[in-house]
This record gives C-alpha cells, sequence and structure tokens, in this order.
C-alpha cells in the first residue's frame, strides 16, 4: 500500500509541477471529508442508506461480471494475437462460418443481460416507493440555490434557502482553494432525523437542477413546473453531502447540498428552535425602516446572493452587466429595478422567491453602495405593491 | 499523381512530372474544390473539414482540462468554461466525427461497389459546402453578446431559453448541418442501392458500405427530429410558444424525450460505420475471411433498430415511472447482445489467421479492447440503480469518451492508415504510425481511466471547480489530455501532411497481402474517375475478372 501511495504522491506531484504555481502544491493538500468524497476514492462513497447498498453490491456483481467476460474474451484475443502470426509462421484457416457457434454467442449473452436485469428490478421498484414517508420535505432548485420546505412530519413550516459558503465561492474566483469541505459547505444544511423515512419532493424555480447526496444512493432531477420525488432513510447520524448534478447555468458548480442527519431527539431539538426563531424574525412588510438599517440588512442580501455574479464591488463581469452606475439602479423611478430583481432579464434569473423585506433592503443598498450614493431608500411596501 | 491534392500544382505549389491520368473536363486551382462534384475529391474536403474541426474541438477540450487541472477558477470563469464544455460536444459531435464518416463513404463507397461516382453529384458537393458556413456560425457564437452557447451540448431547456443570440445562430447552424447530413445520406442510399457493379449483390457487398447504409437511415430518420427539438426551442425563444418553457405550461422533460429519440441513434451513427471500417481491416491483416458475414450485417441491423428503443436510459433521474425506467433499461442491456456478436465475430476472425500489425492493425485491435471497455461501461450504466449514483458525473464522460474517441475516432485512424496508401499513393512511415498508435493509446487511457474514479465517488460534470478531494486525478486527466493533444498535432505533421505532399514509398495498387475489395483492383492512388464502365466482377464480387 505505502509504495503505491507514494506512486501516486510522485505521480501527483510531476502533474503539479507541470503547472506554473508551484506555490498552489501545498495549499492542496487536503484530508478525507467524511460523508462526502475521499482524496483519491475509487469507489461509490459509504452507503448510508438501504439503497446505496443496494447499488454497490450491484455495482460489484456487475463490475466481477464484466471483469470475468473481459478477462475470457480478450485472454482468447490476445492468445491469438500472439499465436497466430504470420512471423511465427502461422498459416491463415479458411474458416468464416458457424451457425451453431453464433447462435450460442447470442444466445448466452442474452441470457446474462436479462438476469443482469432481474438482479436489479428489485431495486429499482424499492427506489421509486416513495409512500409512507414519516417526513416529506420540497427542495427547489434556485440559480444558483436549494430553497427547503418542511412540508409534513415532524418540522412541518420550517423553510429556508440554502446557499454556498460566500467565501468558499471567493477563494475559487481567486484561484485559491482551501479547506476539507471546498465547495461543499453551506449556509443552512438541511436538516433531518436519523431512521426515519425522508421524502424528497424536487421541483425547481428557473432551469433543470439535481439534488443529489452520493452516500444516500439518491439522485433526482428538480424540474421547473413539475414535481418529482425520492426518498431516503439515513442509518448513521452525520454530514453528508452532494452537489448540483444537472448543469443549470452560470453558478452550476456552487450549488452543493449539504444534509446533516441528526438523532430522534437532536432533531426534535432542532425543529423546536426553528420554529422559534422563524416566528421572531418574520419581517412585518409593513414597518417603515430608516436609510442605513435598510442597507445594513441588504448588504448582507447582496453578499448571500447577488455578489457570486455582479462581484463585490457592483462591477459585474463578463455578460454580467454592472449595478455600479447603473441607470437602472440610480434612477428615481424604481419600479424597473423592482421589475428586474422581481422577474428576471436576460441572464439575470427572478428573485421573487427572497421576502419583501429582503428585495427592498438589497435593491436600496444596490441604490446607495460604491458609487451609487442616492441616498434613495426603497420600502417593503413598494415591493408589496409591486407583486401585485 | 495524387488525388488528394491539385495534379496541377498550382495550388499547392508540387509537381512531380507524373503523368496527368484524368481528363481535363473538370475545372482546376479553387474552382475544382468549390466546384467539386467528384467523389473523390468531396471524400478530401470532407476529411480535411473534419480534422480542422477536430483539432477546434481538441483546443476547446484542452482549455477544459487546463481549468480542471487543479481546484479553484484560474484561468476562466464558469460561463466561458460552459461554452466549452458545449461548443466541444457540437463541434466533435457534428462538425468532427459525423463529417469524417461521411468522408470515408465518399471516397470508398463507390470504389467498394464499383460505381463511377455518388449518385447525385452536385448534391454531394452542396451538402459539403453546407457545412462551411454552417460550422463558422456556429464557431463564431463565441464572438457574439453573451458568447457562446452555453447549456451543454444536449442543449436542454429551459436553459437554452437563457441563453444569449449565440443560440440562435447555433440552432440554426444545426438545422444546416442536419439538412447537409440528410442529403448525404440519401446520396449514399441511393448510391449503395442503384449503382453497384453487376455481381455486387447486397449480400456480398464490403461491411463499410453496409454499415454506411444502415447508418444512412438512421440519419434520414433522426436528423429531422433533432430539427424539430431545436425549431420548438427556436419558437419557444422568440415567438411566444411554450414547448418546453415552463412559464407558459411547457414540458422541459418533452425535450429531452424528443432530443434522445435523435441522440441514441446518433451514438449509433458515430460508431457503425466505425463497426464497418474495422471489419474490412480485420480480416485484411489476419488474412482471413470475416467470420460470419451474414450475422454481422443482421446485428449491424438489430443495433440500429433498438437503437429506437432505448433512449431514455439517458434520462433515468427525471424521474420516470417503475414501469418506464424498467423498460428502458433491459432494452439497453439487450443492445449488447448484437453488439457483442460482433466483438465475438471479430476476435473469430483473427483466430488462427496469419497475423501482422502494421499501424491500421494496431488502430483495429486497439479498438476493439478499448471500444469494449466502454461497452461494459455502457453495461454497467444501463442498470438503472446504479445510473442513479453515475448520471452526470464523470463515469459517463469517461464511458462515452471511451466508445467515441477509442471508438469512433480509433477506427477513423485505423481508416485513414488503411485506405490512406489509395488516396495518396504513398505509404505512411510505419515508424511514425506505431508511434501514434502506441502515443495516442497510452494517452487517452491516462486521460479517461481515472474519470471513472470520479465519478463513482461523485464529480459531477460539466463543473468549473471541484471540491479538493478530486484534485489528483484531475490533475492526472489534465496531463494525458494534453499528451493526447499533442499526439494528433505529431499525426498531422509528420504522418497527414507527408502523405498529401506525396513524400514517402510509392504504394503498390494493393499494399496490404490480405486485403479484399474493388478498391484495391484500381492503381494507387486511385485514378481520378474509376469504374467509368461497371466491372466484371468474379463471383464473390471481390475481384474484376477482365
Amino acid at each position: 500500500m505505502e509504495t503505491k501511495s507514494t506512486l501516486w504522491r510522485r505521480a501527483s506531484r510531476f502533474g503539479l509541477t507541470a503547472a506554473a504555481s508551484l506555490t498552489a502544491t501545498a495549499a492542496l493538500a487536503v484530508e478525507n471529508l467524511p460523508g462526502g468524497p475521499a482524496v483519491r476514492q475509487l469507489d461509490f462513497q459509504p452507503a448510508v442508506t438501504k439503497i446505496a447498498e443496494n447499488q454497490a453490491w450491484l455495482h460489484y456483481v456487475m463490475l466481477i461480471i464484466c471483469s470475468v467476460i473481459c478477462v475470457a474474451v480478450f485472454g482468447v484475443m490476445f492468445y491469438s494475437i500472439i499465436k497466430h502470426r504470420k512471423s511465427k509462421g502461422h498459416k491463415p484457416a479458411n474458416f468464416h462460418e458457424s451457425v451453431a457457434v453464433e447462435v450460442a454467442w447470442t444466445i448466452i449473452p442474452f441470457i446474462i443481460v436479462i438476469g443482469m436485469g432481474a438482479m436489479a428490478t428489485k431495486t429499482v421498484v424499492a427506489m421509486k416507493d416513495t409512500t409512507n414517508a414519516d417526513l416529506t420535505i420540497k427542495a427547489t432548485g434556485y440559480q444558483w440555490k436549494w430553497g427547503y420546505d418542511y412540508l409534513n412530519g415532524e418540522g412541518a413550516g420550517i423553510k429556508f434557502l440554502s446557499t454556498l459558503d460566500t467565501a468558499q465561492r471567493n477563494l475559487s474566483d481567486a484561484g485559491t482553494p482551501q479547506g476539507v469541505d471546498y465547495l461543499l459547505k453551506v449556509d443552512h444544511p438541511l436538516v433531518v432525523p436519523v431512521d426515519r423515512k425522508v421524502r424528497i419532493i424536487t421541483t425547481a424555480n428557473d432551469v433543470i437542477h439535481a439534488w443529489m447526496i452520493p452516500a444516500f444512493g439518491v439522485k433526482q432531477d428538480a424540474i421547473p413546473g413539475f414535481v418529482r420525488d425520492t426518498w431516503f432513510r439515513a442509518e448513521k447520524v452525520g454530514d453528508y453531502y452532494g452537489q448540483c448534478a444537472e448543469l443549470c447555468g452560470k453558478e452550476h458548480a456552487y450549488m452543493p447540498i449539504h444534509v446533516k442527519v441528526l438523532s430522534q431527539a437532536d432533531y426534535a431539538a432542532w425543529t423546536q428552535e426553528e420554529l422559534k426563531k422563524a416566528a421572531a424574525a418574520a419581517d412585518d412588510p409593513n414597518k417603515e425602516w430608516k436609510l442605513d438599517e435598510l442597507i445594513a440588512r441588504g448588504e448582507k442580501v447582496y453578499a448571500a446572493n447577488c455578489q457570486a455574479c455582479h462581484q463585490p464591488n457592483g462591477k459585474g463581469a463578463g455578460p454580467i452587466l454592472p449595478l455600479d452606475g447603473s441607470k437602472i439602479v440610480t434612477s428615481d423611478n424604481h419600479a424597473e429595478q423592482i421589475n428586474v430583481v422581481l422577474h428576471g432579464r436576460n441572464a439575470m434569473p427572478p428573485w421573487k422567491q427572497l421576502s419583501d423585506t429582503e428585495l427592498a433592503a438589497v435593491i436600496t443598498f444596490t441604490k446607495n453602495a460604491w458609487s451609487n450614493k442616492t441616498g434613495q431608500l426603497v420600502q417593503p411596501a413598494e415591493i408589496v405593491a409591486a407583486r401585485k | 499523381m495524387s488525388a488528394v491534392l491539385d495534379p496541377h500544382g498550382h495550388a499547392h505549389g508540387h509537381g512531380h512530372g507524373h503523368g496527368h491520368d484524368e481528363a481535363h473536363e473538370h475545372p482546376h486551382g479553387w474552382r475544382r474544390w468549390v466546384f467539386a462534384t467528384n467523389h473523390k475529391d468531396i471524400g478530401t474536403l470532407y476529411l480535411l473539414f473534419a480534422f480542422t474541426m477536430l483539432i477546434i474541438g481538441g483546443i476547446l477540450a484542452l482549455c477544459i482540462r487546463l481549468e480542471l487541472f487543479q481546484p479553484g477558477l484560474q484561468f476562466f470563469n464558469p460561463e466561458l468554461f460552459n461554452s466549452f464544455t458545449t461548443m466541444h460536444g457540437l463541434i466533435m459531435v457534428f462538425g468532427a466525427i459525423m463529417p469524417a464518416f461521411v468522408g470515408f463513404a465518399n471516397w470508398m463507397i463507390p470504389l467498394q461497389i464499383g460505381a463511377s461516382d455518388m449518385a447525385f453529384a452536385r448534391m454531394n458537393n452542396f451538402s459539403f459546402w453546407l457545412m462551411v458556413p454552417a460550422a463558422i456560425m456556429l464557431v463564431a457564437g463565441f464572438f457574439m453578446p453573451g458568447g457562446a452557447p452555453a447549456a451543454g451540448w444536449t442543449l436542454y431547456a429551459p436553459l437554452t431559453l437563457q441563453m444569449g443570440p449565440s443560440m440562435d445562430a447555433g440552432i440554426f447552424a444545426m438545422h444546416i448541418l442536419g439538412a447537409s447530413s440528410i442529403m448525404g445520406s440519401i446520396n449514399i442510399v441511393v448510391t449503395i442501392l442503384n449503382m453497384r457493379a453487376p455481381g455486387m449483390t447486397l449480400m456480398k457487398m464490403p461491411m463499410f458500405a453496409w454499415t454506411w447504409l444502415i447508418t444512412a437511415y438512421l440519419l434520414i430518420a433522426v436528423m429531422p427530429v433533432l430539427a424539430g427539438a431545436i425549431t420548438m426551442t427556436l419558437t419557444d425563444r422568440h415567438f411566444g410558444t411554450s414547448f418546453f418553457n415552463p412559464a407558459g405550461g411547457g414540458d422541459p422533460v418533452m425535450y429531452q424525450h424528443v432530443f434522445w429519440f435523435f441522440g441514441h441513434p446518433e451514438v449509433y451513427i458515430m460508431i457503425l460505420p466505425a463497426f464497418g471500417i474495422v471489419s474490412q481491416i480485420v480480416p485484411a491483416f489476419a488474412r482471413k475471411p470475416l467470420f460470419g458475414y451474414s450475422s454481422m450485417v443482421y446485428a449491424t441491423a438489430s443495433i440500429a433498430i433498438l437503437s429506437f428503443i432505448v433512449w431514455a436510459h439517458h434520462m433515468y433521474t427525471t424521474g420516470m415511472p417503475v414501469t418506464g425506467q424498467l423498460f428502458f433499461m433491459y432494452a439497453t442491456m439487450l443492445i449488447s447482445v448484437p453488439t457483442g456478436v460482433k466483438v465475438f465475430n471479430w476476435l473469430a476472425t483473427m483466430w488462427k489467421g496469419s497475423m501482422t500489425f502494421e499501424t491500421p492493425m494496431l488502430w483495429a485491435v486497439g479498438f476493439i479492447f478499448v471500444f469494449t471497455l466502454g461497452g461494459f461501461t455502457g453495461l454497467i450504466c444501463s442498470m438503472a440503480p446504479i445510473d442513479i449514483n453515475l448520471q452526470d458525473t464523470y463515469y459517463v464522460v469517461a464511458h462515452f469518451h471511451y466508445v467515441l474517441v477509442a471508438g469512433s475516432l480509433f477506427a477513423l485512424f485505423a481508416g485513414v492508415y488503411y485506405w490512406g496508401p489509395k488516396w495518396s499513393g504513398v505509404m505512411y512511415s510505419e515508424a511514425r504510425g506505431k508511434f501514434h498508435f502506441w502515443g495516442s493509446l497510452i494517452t487517452f487511457n491516462v486521460t479517461f481511466f481515472p474519470m471513472h474514479f470520479l465519478g463513482l465517488a461523485g464529480m459531477p460534470r460539466r463543473y468549473a471547480d471541484y471540491p479538493m478531494q478530486f484534485a489528483d486525478f484531475n490533475a492526472l486527466a489534465s496531463v494525458g489530455a494534453f499528451g493526447f493533444g499533442l499526439m494528433q498535432v505529431y499525426f498531422f505533421l509528420f504522418v497527414v501532411v507527408p502523405m498529401m505532399r506525396g513524400k514517402g514509398e510509392p504504394a503498390p495498387q494493393r499494399p496490404w497481402e490480405g486485403a479484399e475489395g474493388l478498391e484495391w483492383e484500381v492503381p494507387s492512388p486511385a485514378p481520378f474517375h474509376t469504374f467509368e464502365e461497371p466491372p466484371k466482377l468474379n463471383g464473390a464480387a471481390t475481384k474484376i475478372v477482365a
């Protein structure tokens, strides 16, 4: 094992030397992430659901069958390549037909593949059986984050958005990745109880996304305008990671999924806490805000939602238009900017999923940040009116 | 005189004083190519066009591997990265692999069946020259506002609805390329069905012509389906329809069904002619007739028919009903039966032969071995429970590059080395050909084998940046990719260019001892006009009897 790993280290070091950025080598040393990928992992991630166990088992069986066929078939081929050479004086035979052989090598593979299908059938049926769930959660794909709504079961009514850690997004842009959970850390992980059947309903707001957790053996497209579902029953407490698996635009690589599996007691406590917090934090859309309060709130909303594209300096990049100095942003008439933010325009997705207060705050922030010192204030009531 | 380059020398500045072996009624200089109606000239144009697109698509692939060499964004922003993956796919499929096979069809089918030319010579010219503006329009997307299409080569709705004007240019380009393919296919079908020399019955036809006949029918069947899908995308984008736009009640999954109803036969369009080329080469170098000729024909036809009923295995994660998943899983697994028959037939052809391993045979054996590995991973992917984990990960990327690069591209290289002497009249250098083969085989595996591991570990495809745990295999794949790219530059500079300039040993009429077929009954290089009178054939339709 040790020689193997030194070989690997040497090979990767060779690769890295080829890059100009030798300094990055030290930063790249990283540990395995339990519940997520391991370094130089060769196999599926360790299974924490029955379905994932079955998938791993099926994969091993398939690998073994395919390897045996491979060795047998190519054993024959390489034997022939070595023995039946002109340079060894082998004279060509002249046979070119045999019905018996042809029938045999049609029927036998046919039986093998039907057997393969039969092995998998039970798991296919089990995977699709989403009935009798203890907990139902809706996962909504947005460009580019996940929204979770607890619909049924313990914790019903909890909802939140789950976004990639902004610092990691900035590290990516800077080309200086670091950390064991790089690109997998979110602000609000999805929390579920252990040993409970959790049904995930997927849908999307804009384009198709896909919700996946390799350790659970789950991957389900989230399709706008449609509802699909999948399920899992995690058997171990811990943190599990996945990423969006369907190309969804520019930030496709930056909308990870983090599921925290808690013991049932911890989960109950967590739901109590969340429901209390939600009640306290509910914004009254009729509240009149002061300018600096709203800007401070808006700066947070901007960091979480807008700066991946529009950049921290508001100048945009490439096809992303700048906000700094933008006529729409600095205009006295708020209607157009509110409209663009609510409904999207061209490459910009709609943001109507944010609350009235958050939208008012972020619009106010952009009207006062950088060189846009307009002093204008957009109250949540204006958003309420624009939504009608 | 080489039929590859202008025999009169003014376009490319050479003249070796060979006799002019053709009549002077056809135009010279640039007119020879622009107004080309000769199947050999048009074949050459197709091959050069395909190679140009292979290089452009290859540069895009290297940009992808450059960005993925290390985690973090070092070179490109993610939107541009998505454009690279999208355009790499579109260019390689529609610009490189498909036109290259059409080039082979143009060159070889009339020679193999004893026809004087393709049935519709002017349409042949038109179908080639349509491709050039289409390709320019496709690539020009990079310079349009918002950049090139970035929705993946599959162009899934509704992401396509968010793209800039380059998407419309891309759709128009695909329409034109599709029209070109349909015309090319009609030409091939009519040529094969109507213009075979007396005695060349269908069941005596060389396998390459057979596989192309079946491929041409596939193309005629599915290119209009693609055209329909992208036209609906276009009207959704601009004319207020809602075929796929969920905001208006459209169904994005419907797009995927329509696309893959085209897309799955498409993968066989790209591999059946490759099977044909390999089925010509293996018997030639085993000095033994192809084993199970008729079962090869039936297997090819079965693959083509089955390819219409397996499309939704690309869509297991869209959430099909359980019966749908089961149907498509079993149907997909069945395709491996006729594909297996082909592999077994090639092995039986080699068995007890008298083999030599010149470059074409090396590529053909390399094809059989590495393509079959891709076939096994395809079988693994066909199993729905496993595919749920592998869908949209690097495992799939590894799988389809094993069948498209080590499959289609390797077979194309095999064909170039096998028939190149007939086209150019000179032998390539055996040492260079072998270096190209071994270099490509090794770097190909260094590039794509680690991707299986990345996919099993859960790395999604089309990612501009990735968690650090995936770093080492990505670095390795990038090193391999640059090696593979360099090997193809070597191939162009040290094999293709000398061949085109007529440098090398003069090729005999039949450079391969065991090669059979009418193409070896004409001199090397093949004269500008061949079989102007239908040849009289022997009983096996492999030789001309005087």
